[in-house]
C-alpha cells in the first residue's frame, strides 16, 4: 500500500537523511516513532507528496507521487492522502462545515455535506459545524482536523505529531478516534510522534500493534 | 465552493480592510465618473444652447459676456445697439437668418427676451398649451417657468427692471400669459418670451434699441469674412460661440485637469493600499494557503484566488464609485442654482467602462506580487514550522 526505496533527503546545507525502505500493508497502523531533528517530519511530508526526495521514490496505493505531474500529484493528494498536523491549521476564515466543504472542493470531490455531517458525527463535532475555528478549544479545533483530513475517505491518513499541543484527556481521545477511524474508514494510518502518551494509548487500545515495526532506532542511526 | 467564493470570505474576514479598500477606490473612480459625466454634460448642454447660432452681434465689450448673455443668459448685457444698425447687417446675402433678443428684464428671476419667431423656430421649441404672442404684452413662458411659477394662460404677471432682482417693478404694465411652452431641456425652459415691441413700450423707448442679434451665416464662406467686417466697419462687435466655448472651456479645463489627476492618484493610492493589505494579509495566511495545498489545491489556484481577491476589491470599489459619482452628480443637479446646465446622473457613458476596466487592471496589479509570492510558498517548509 505504502512503500519507499532508497528514500534521501539533501538538505541546502549539505547535511543528508537517508531512510531505511519501508513496506506498509493494507489497513495496518503504523507508529513513526523518533526523537526530534531525527527526520520523521522530513519522512512524513515525503510520504504525503509534499516534498519531493533528492532520492528514491515512494509509492502510494501503486502511485509513484513524485513520478505525478505537479498538478496531479496535487490532486492525488487531496483525494487520497489526508494529513493531520500538530496543529489544526483551520481556515479561519471559513465555519468548520466550511472548511471541510473545502477539502471536499480542492479534492475535486465535489460538495456532499451528508458525509461532511457523517464525519462530523464520527468525531462528536456536528454540533459545532457553524461555529468558527477562533470558537474552538483547542481539543475540539485538533478534532475537526481530523475529520477534515477524513473527509474525502483518503487511502493513506498521515498525523503528523497530532497529540503535541493536547492535554493528556484530549491526547487520548484524539490518538484513540484516528486509530477508530482509519480503521473503520479502510484507510492505512502512521502517526509521528516522540509522545509517550501515544505510544501507551496505542499500544493498550489495539490487539494488532503486535505487527507494527520501529523504523526509529533505524533512522536515528541513519 | 470556487477560488471565488474563498477570495470573497478571506475578503470578509477582515471587514475594516475591505471597507477601506473600497473606499480608497470608490472614491477615486466616483470622482473620475463625476468629472467625465460633469464634463460632457455641460459641454453638451453649452453646445445644444448655442445650435444654429453662428456668430452673435451685440454691442462692444467682452465677446466671451456678449456669447454668456445671448445665448446662455448667464451673464450681464454688453450694452444696446441700435435696430436700425442691426438691420443694415440682416440686408447682407451672408446671413442666412438673424434673430433679434432685447434683455434687461426680469419675472422672478426668469429673464424676459424680447425676440420675434425666429428665435423659436431657431430652437425648435413647441407650445405645451395657449398660442405664441401676437399682441403687445402678451408672453410666452418656458416650462420651468411655468411649473416655478405655476402659470398657465390668461395669467398676468409684472415684470421687474434687471436681470435677477425684485426692484423696480413694471407695475403701470401687465404681461399676459398667452402661452406655455413645452420642455425643451435647454435655455428656453427658464425663458418668458414676448415681443419686441413690448419690451420697448414697457420702458417707454424713444429709440429703437435690442441687446444683441444671433445670426446664422448662408455659406461657410461668411465665416472668414462677415465677423472681421462687423468689428471693424461697425459700432458693434461679432463673437463666435463656438470660439468662445472653447475659450471657456479652456479655462474651466485647468481646473477639470488637475481635479483629474488628483482622482487618477487616488485611484493608484488605492491600488498601493489593496497590494499593502494582500501584502500583509499574506504573511497572516501563509498556514491557510499551505493547508490549501495540502488539500489538493494546485499552485494555480492559489495564484487565481489572490488575483481574484484583488480584481474583486477593485472591481466592486470601481462598481461602487460609479453610482456614488452618478448619485453625486445628481444631487449636485438637484441643488443646483443654474438650471441651464443641470446635471443629470441617471445617463450612463459607455466610457464608464473604461472606469470598471481600470478598477479590474488595478486589481490584478495590485494583486500580482502577493499571487506570485503564494503561488510560490513551499508546503513542507511551512508546515515544519510547528
Amino acid at each position: 500500500m505504502l512503500r519507499t526505496t532508497h528514500l534521501t533527503k539533501i538538505f541546502a546545507n549539505g547535511a543528508a537523511l537517508h531512510f531505511p525502505d519501508w513496506n506498509v500493508g493494507d489497513g495496518e497502523q503504523w507508529l513513526l516513532l523518533g526523537e526530534s531533528g531525527s527526520g520523521k517530519t522530513t519522512l512524513l511530508h515525503m510520504l504525503a507528496g509534499l516534498l519531493k526526495p533528492s532520492n528514491g521514490e515512494v509509492i502510494v496505493n501503486g502511485t509513484d507521487l513524485y513520478a505525478l505531474r505537479a498538478r496531479e500529484l496535487d490532486r492525488f493528494r487531496g483525494r487520497s492522502i489526508g494529513i493531520v498536523f500538530q496543529q489544526p491549521h483551520l481556515i479561519r476564515s471559513m465555519t468548520v462545515e466550511e472548511n471541510m466543504e473545502l477539502a471536499q472542493g480542492f479534492a475535486g470531490a465535489g460538495k456532499d455535506s451528508l458525509r461532511v455531517r457523517e464525519v462530523l458525527d464520527a468525531l462528536d463535532m456536528d454540533h459545532k459545524r457553524r461555529s468558527f475555528p477562533h470558537e474552538l478549544s483547542q481539543g475540539q479545533a485538533q478534532r475537526v482536523g481530523i475529520a477534515r483530513a477524513l473527509i474525502n475517505r483518503p487511502a493513506l491518513l498521515l498525523a503528523d505529531e497530532p497529540t503535541s499541543s493536547l492535554d493528556n484527556r484530549n491526547a487520548e481521545a484524539v490518538v484513540r478516534l484516528l486509530s477508530e477511524l482509519a480503521a473503520s474508514q479502510g484507510s492505512t494510518l502512521v502517526i509521528s510522534t516522540h509522545d509517550d502518551r501515544v505510544k501507551d494509548a496505542f499500544f493498550k487500545d489495539f490487539t494488532f500493534e503486535l505487527s507494527h515495526e520501529r523504523i526509529s532506532d533505524q533512522l536515528e542511526k541513519s | 465552493m470556487n477560488a471565488f467564493q474563498i477570495s470573497w470570505k478571506n475578503l470578509k474576514a477582515n471587514p475594516l480592510t475591505l471597507a477601506l479598500n473600497l473606499m480608497l477606490i470608490a472614491f477615486g473612480t466616483g470622482m473620475l465618473a463625476m468629472l467625465l459625466l460633469g464634463v460632457k454634460q455641460v459641454g453638451e448642454r453649452l453646445r445644444d444652447n448655442a445650435k444654429g447660432v453662428d456668430l452673435v452681434v451685440g454691442a462692444k465689450g467682452s465677446p466671451l459676456q456678449l456669447i454668456l448673455s445671448s445665448i446662455y443668459f448667464i451673464d450681464f448685457p454688453t450694452g444696446n445697439i441700435a435696430e436700425e444698425d442691426a438691420k443694415v447687417l440682416t440686408a447682407n446675402p451672408m446671413i442666412k437668418k438673424a434673430v433679434p433678443l432685447a434683455l434687461g428684464d426680469n419675472y422672478a428671476g426668469f429673464r424676459i427676451v424680447g425676440t420675434d419667431t425666429g428665435y423659436v423656430t431657431l430652437h425648435g421649441l413647441e407650445l405645451e398649451s395657449g398660442r405664441f404672442w401676437a399682441k403687445d404684452f402678451e408672453i410666452v413662458v418656458g416650462a420651468e417657468v411655468a411649473r416655478v411659477q405655476n402659470l398657465k394662460p390668461g395669467d398676468r404677471v409684472y415684470g421687474s427692471h434687471g436681470l435677477s432682482s425684485d426692484e423696480g417693478m413694471h407695475e403701470d404694465h401687465p404681461y399676459i400669459v398667452c402661452g406655455v411652452l413645452k420642455t425643451k431641456g435647454n435655455v428656453a425652459d427658464n425663458l418668458v418670451l414676448t415681443g419686441l415691441e413690448s419690451i420697448w413700450k414697457m420702458h417707454g423707448a424713444e429709440k429703437r434699441e435690442i441687446t444683441s442679434m444671433l445670426i446664422q451665416y448662408r455659406s461657410r464662406m461668411a465665416m472668414v469674412t462677415l465677423p472681421a467686417m462687423i468689428n471693424r466697419s461697425t459700432a458693434m462687435q461679432a463673437a463666435s460661440p463656438a470660439k468662445e466655448s472653447a475659450r471657456l472651456f479652456a479655462l474651466i479645463g485647468v481646473g477639470v485637469d488637475a481635479v483629474q489627476w488628483f482622482a487618477v492618484a487616488l485611484m493608484l493610492l488605492a491600488g498601493v493600499s489593496v497590494f499593502v493589505s494582500l501584502y500583509n494579509s499574506l504573511r497572516e495566511r501563509v498556514y491557510d494557503i499551505a493547508v490549501m495545498r495540502v488539500m489538493g489545491a494546485s499552485r494555480q489556484t492559489i495564484f487565481t484566488m489572490i488575483i481574484f481577491e484583488g480584481v474583486l476589491l477593485t472591481t466592486f470599489g470601481s462598481l461602487a464609485g460609479v453610482l456614488v459619482g452618478h448619485a453625486g452628480l445628481h444631487t449636485i443637479g438637484y441643488w443646483q442654482g443654474s438650471p441651464q446646465a443641470r446635471l443629470d446622473g441617471l445617463v450612463f457613458l459607455p466610457e464608464e467602462g473604461f472606469l470598471l476596466a481600470a478598477g479590474l487592471l488595478i486589481g490584478i496589479f495590485a494583486a500580482l506580487l502577493p499571487a506570485v509570492q503564494a503561488y510560490r510558498i513551499d508546503i513542507s517548509e511551512t508546515m515544519s514550522k510547528i
